[in-house]
């Protein structure tokens, strides 16, 4: 009745290739940026922001990265706490002021400025000032973009179940990197890398005392700028490219794509988004990381988890996956402890049962995900009340 | 019929073939002790509908896969367009303006129809990834200049009612159009259709006919086809090559070749007294 397409009619192409087509998906869109933008940051408390809206937004952005990859270009990966990582450390080496080191002295060895096969000084070369946080993440987000390409090369070589167990050696090697490399954490003695405090346009972005409406709004922001990035790079030529090798290799070559090209951007801009994710989450969510704990391997079966209840290859899907796996738990919580009075280390346990089961429940009412039963919907409300 | 490379010639009815556009010379493919083809030549001209035939494991398919870039003959050389090819990769060869489409459908099952055949359009788009990213000016007019070329090609080949469908839902039929339709996008040089009218019905195959005629007339495309249906082969080629068991036995005009002695060996078989 309301959700129609009669009367709507396009006049140009550009007009028909818009990603909302229906007037009313349209409004219902900017309604939601809007609340999102001027509504929301009105009465958020700490735990709202904490808790659900901030960890919902920053795993928005991993999981439409790791689309990109999985659900737009087919190649399976299960690197992405790996490539968090490496964003939250790049980020955290841009916020602090990047320092390169030289071999100053070499005694009794070659000395071959970066390397000495001696006893070796070491001398600073240059520092960078330290960079704005706004700045940080997206160098965070580049640095992962170029790694993610180095890992993605075996994808030219193996597919599917291999490639996943291939990609499982970023995320294991890129965890001990991070272990063990002691520049990458500024030499501190716990390990840990904590965020200073940092601001953009005279706001506390980072740091103990940054407010929720803040931080809130500096990760809303970058989602919003990455999902459009996102809708662009999916519906133009390079976003083709990437479907066409997923869904038929040999098809897509005979067309003109390189699958070198087609697969490692695929990596690198997957990359990109999942390294600005896992800069975020060090930098505005957590505040303090230790690689292993906040970077593990369950992060990437997390991602894949949202993306494949989500919908692979949808935007939308990632959103529907995000929501489901951070809200899910919160709510559940909320209803068990908060409004039956169960003990909380009960209420832990039916909090797996229940999630578990629900997934399962999902998975079996449409395998495609939750943004196939999203379309599924609009496509009967098209017609309602009719059934055809 | 021997003809130098830049001579003309004109057809029964009335059409005119021009210089030719891709040579095969002393090919040989070897798949280990296998031997695919065995030192076949053929020439392809501009303008002319050109059917390649013969039982099955002829070599037929191994043929446009040799001019595809897929396998790499070991003896011979291509030439194309007067020039020697040089061993190339198939996304290259797409660029150099050579379509095909496959024997089992290999459409992108995930995408619409419309996306299908705009993907057909990767070689003559240009916009980079950054202006695609913020789907800038020339981004988005070269998007939408293309979009009109795709618009052609759905109202020629009439499947303007599927033109969002993923082509995974469409009957067999439809995808086998559709697919024509992808390699059509890249308005290529040189279009090679792999058995376009295998598993379809008498009327989907004068269907297909039509269009392949049409496509020849109206965008005047030099085609290369392998079919299996005589009477369709006979009726719409120019001129036929015959393979069995890899090597060349019979090339000519769809009447030579119906009274080659060769020809008719292979196909009705010869009593051996």
């Amino acid at each position: 009745m309301f959700y129609r397409e009669a009367g709507d009619f396009k006049t140009s192409y550009a007009a028909d290739g818009q990603t909302f087509p229906i007037a009313f998906d349209r409004w219902r869109y900017m309604i939601v940026v809007a609340i999102g933008f001027l509504a929301i940051p009105l009465f958020i408390t700490e735990y709202m922001a904490n808790a659900v809206l901030i960890p919902f937004l920053i795993w928005s952005v991993i999981a439409i990265g790791l689309n990109i990859l999985t659900g737009y270009c087919g190649q399976v990966s299960l690197g992405t706490g790996g490539f968090m990582a490496v964003g939250a450390y790049a980020c955290y080496k841009f916020m602090t002021g990047l320092d390169v080191w030289y071999v100053s002295a070499c005694e009794g060895g070659a000395n071959l400025f970066f390397l000495c096969t001696g006893v070796a000084t070491y001398s600073v070369l240059f520092e960078l000032p330290e960079f704005n946080i706004a700045f940080s993440v997206l160098m965070g987000g580049l640095t992962t973009a170029a790694v993610g390409l180095l890992f993605g090369l075996p994808s030219l070589r193996i597919k599917g179940f291999y490639l996943a167990v291939a990609t499982l050696a970023a995320q294991f090697f890129l965890v001990w990197l991070f272990n063990k490399w002691s520049w990458a954490y500024n030499y501190s003695a716990s390990g840990q890398i904590n965020a200073p405090t940092r601001e953009l346009l005279g706001f506390e972005i980072t740091g103990p005392t940054a407010t929720a409406e803040v931080k809130y709004l500096f990760c809303l922001t970058i989602l919003f700028l990455m999902a459009w990035l996102a809708r662009n790079l999916t519906r133009g030529r390079l976003g083709r490219s990437w479907m066409a090798i997923r869904d038929m290799d040999i098809a897509a070559e005979i067309i003109g794509v390189n699958p070198l090209k087609a697969k490692l951007s695929a990596f690198a801009v997957s990359s990109f988004f999942v390294g600005v994710g896992g800069a975020l989450f060090f930098s505005v969510y957590l505040g303090a990381v230790e690689v292993g704990e906040a970077f593990g391997i369950q992060k990437s079966f997390l991602a894949l988890f949202m993306i494949i209840i989500g919908g692979l290859g949808s935007i939308f899907g990632s959103f529907a996956g995000a929501a489901f796996i951070v809200l899910m738990p919160v709510l559940l919580k909320n209803i068990m402890v908060g409004g039956f009075g169960w003990p909380t280390d009960i209420a832990a346990h039916f909090e797996f049962i229940i999630l578990g089961g629900l997934i399962i429940f999902f998975l079996i009412v449409e395998p495609h995900g939750l943004a196939a039963l999203w379309r599924t919907l609009k496509e009967k409300l098209r017609l309602w009340p009719f059934p055809h | 019929m021997s003809l130098d490379s830049s001579q003309t010639m004109t057809t029964p009815d009335g059409r005119t073939i021009g210089g030719v556009v891709m040579e095969m010379k002393h090919i040989t493919l070897r798949f280990g002790g296998v031997v695919a083809i065995k030192d076949i030549s053929f020439d392809i001209r501009e303008g002319e509908i050109r059917a390649i035939i013969g039982p099955n494991g002829a070599g037929k398919s191994s043929m446009l896969n040799v001019i595809n870039g897929f396998y790499h003959p070991q003896e011979g050389e291509v030439w194309f367009e007067g020039k020697r090819r040089k061993p190339m990769k198939p996304h290259e060869i797409a660029h150099q303006g050579i379509a095909r489409t496959f024997q089992n459908i290999a459409l992108f099952k995930g995408m619409t129809t419309l996306d299908n055949i705009m993907t057909g359009r990767f070689t003559r788009m240009k916009a980079p990834w950054w202006q695609q990213a913020i789907w800038a000016g020339p981004a988005e007019r070269e998007e939408v200049a293309n979009r009109e070329v795709v618009e052609k090609i759905i109202d020629f080949l009439e499947i303007q009612a599927i033109r969002k469908t993923p082509v995974g839902r469409l009957p067999y039929g439809l995808q086998k159009r559709v697919e024509l339709g992808r390699a059509l996008g890249a308005e290529p040089r040189l279009l090679l259709l792999d058995e376009p009218m295998a598993g379809m019905n008498v009327e989907e195959k004068e269907d297909m006919s039509r269009f392949i005629l049409d496509v020849n007339d109206e965008f005047g495309t030099t085609i290369a086809l392998i079919e299996h249906d005589m009477g369709v082969v006979m009726d719409i080629s120019d001129r036929v090559v015959v393979m069995d068991y890899g090597a060349k036995i019979g090339d000519g005009t769809p009447d030579e070749v119906r009274n080659n002695p060769a020809v008719i060996d292979a196909y009705l078989g010869v009593a051996h007294d």
